[in-house]
């Protein structure tokens, strides 16, 4: 049984973010430190994502999913973070207690000081993109394929589309090519690709795997399995191209259309969650709108790069770990941050205007729209120009940031919001 | 003089480079904004060099799958005998991460090693 029923910080969820949390919160001084995780193992969806290009940033390697999660699992167990694994939290009130189910345990309670929320993403499901046609079996989502072909040794078919030019999709496509399976198409309906560009040269390119842009399913044909799908191409709002249809044989159809902010037990408690992002409203230290409870990683918004996540977690479980130990709560005046000119979303959402006393902060955003040109990313107040630097280019597949620092703290004291711009040199 | 043109995947940046030849000898590399690039474009126009994971099968471990990859990276046009390689391999539980599964894998000299630990069931 679990030794104790009070902790100074639990974290839920035991991937990236959750697993940096809980290091962090241990070496910032907290006592007790749990990470409830409701698989077997603790490591996340990095268990599955075998393939390497992860840890670039953090570690200076190149290395596969489960080994970067592997590096963070036994720094966590020899500096003494518990694990709880194959639990399910069920609720979390505001007040920091949460309900819990195992098979162990049956049905108990925990206290936490402070939480970290880490429960990650989840997959865009064919429900939510709404495609027309029969409902045999043999439409699954690019993960679910992924846990089964890397983690529980199954192939979900021998002929696939997916549809979706998502790092996952793409990153599948190569997985089956490898395993002999045939991969006859990437459909996309938006005219750019979604994820990466090196997961395009290494998924798709090398293995001569088509992507088709602004095209996607019209209807899914078969009736107990499927067997062919009838694609469309479309037009820049989406409308199907009339005469452009093509029927594909294939066995099976994966999606890659995106993921989701995991957020139910946010909601239960009482976490106010952005709808731009999905994820909870934070600030600079990742705390949500409760008060000692922060979220970390693709639970606040989708990152695609797990190194960003691992530092998030880093921020997230510091400031849990503070917040455990001071007990009271110091009252912060927020500048709030916008997202202005082609820009779609900023994290964190608000800034304690005496943050950058500390240190520097990173805000973190998508753009809205590709821009394949020189870009200034820009900061400003109602009246001044905070900070602008430059960029190659700017595109909704890659997150950019940009760092306020110590050097800008009275032009951020001073403002009554900041608002973070992404135009065209040539516009400016 | 002849161009190629190869997006990067050093890193996840993905920067576009222009690779000047002379018959087989690279002249220049351009468009890189780091080192890591300008070894990528030298490399991609002469010989293409790939990481390649996979999977070999695991007795007696908590998952019927072990993750396994090319600690460096290996010729392209040998990742399909690469994976024949990994494919013929059985282990057994228990791994630990970074154990040797594959030695000097069909004498490339580079070693397939383990991703993860793999307790034993």
């Amino acid at each position: 049984m679990l030794t104790k029923e009070t902790y100074d910080v639990i974290v839920i969820g035991s991937g990236p973010g959750g697993l940096a949390a809980a290091i962090e919160a241990k070496k910032a001084g907290a006592q007790d430190v749990l990470v409830i995780e409701r698989d077997v193992e603790p490591g996340g969806i990095l268990l599955q994502c075998i393939h390497n290009g992860f840890g670039l940033q953090n570690f200076k390697e190149d290395l596969p999913g489960p080994e970067y999660a592997q590096r963070y699992i036994n720094e966590a167990r020899a500096i003494g973070v518990e694990f709880l694994l194959d639990t399910m939290v069920i609720d979390v009130t505001p007040q920091r207690r949460l309900y819990l189910s195992s098979q162990r345990h049956g049905y108990f309670t925990l206290d936490a000081r402070a939480i970290v929320l880490a429960m990650g993403c989840r997959e865009r499901t064919r429900a939510q993109i709404r495609i027309p046609g029969m409902r045999p079996s043999g439409v699954f989502t690019a993960g679910t394929a992924q846990r089964w072909v890397n983690v529980e040794g199954y192939m979900p078919g021998k002929n696939f589309v997916i549809l979706g030019s998502g790092d996952i999709g793409m990153i599948m496509a190569r997985r089956l090519t490898f395993e002999g399976a045939k991969v006859s198409r990437v459909l996309e309906i938006q005219s750019y690709l979604s994820g990466l560009s090196r997961n395009y040269v290494q998924c798709l390119q090398d293995w001569d795997i088509p992507l088709q842009l602004q095209h996607t399913i019209k209807r899914i044909m078969g009736k107990n399995r499927v067997e062919a799908i009838e694609t469309v191409a479309v037009d820049d709002h989406w409308n199907f191209v009339p005469g452009s249809e093509e029927i594909i044989p294939c066995d099976t159809l994966l999606l890659s259309v995106g993921l989701i902010p995991e957020n139910e037990l946010s909601k239960k408690a009482g976490v106010l969650l952005d709808p731009i992002t999905g994820g909870p409203y934070v600030d600079e230290r990742f705390q949500t709108s409760v008060p000692g409870i922060f979220a970390a990683g693709n639970v606040v918004h989708v990152y695609d790069l797990v190194d960003y996540v691992s530092i998030a977690g880093d921020t997230a479980g510091m400031h849990a770990a503070r917040y455990a130990a001071a007990e009271t709560q110091h009252e912060a005046d927020y500048v709030p941050l916008k997202a202005g000119k082609n820009v779609r979303y900023v994290v964190p959402h608000k800034l304690d205007r005496k943050a950058l006393e500390n240190g520097n902060i990173q805000l973190q955003l998508r753009v809205t729209r590709p821009i394949e040109e020189d870009v200034w990313l820009e900061v400003r107040s109602e009246s001044k120009s905070v900070v602008r630097r430059s960029e190659r280019y700017a595109r909704p597949g890659e997150m950019v940031t940009i760092m306020l620092k110590p050097s800008m703290a009275e032009e951020v004291r001073q403002a009554a919001s900041l608002t973070v711009d992404v135009y065209p040199k040539a516009e400016a | 003089m002849e161009e190629k043109n190869f997006i990067c995947t050093a890193c996840p940046m993905g920067c576009k480079l222009i690779v000047r030849m002379e018959g087989d000898k690279v002249i220049k590399v351009l468009g890189h904004r780091c080192r890591r690039g300008e070894i990528y474009g030298r490399q991609e126009a002469v010989a293409p060099q790939r990481m390649v994971a996979s999977t070999v099968r695991v007795r007696g471990g908590l998952h019927p799958l072990l993750p396994v990859y090319t600690k460096g990276s290996i010729p392209k046009r040998r990742i399909g005998d690469v994976l024949a390689a990994i494919r013929a391999v059985e282990v057994k539980a228990p791994v630990k991460a970074t154990q040797v599964i594959i030695p000097n894998v069909i004498g490339t000299g580079v070693d397939v090693i383990a991703s993860r630990d793999m307790p034993e069931k």
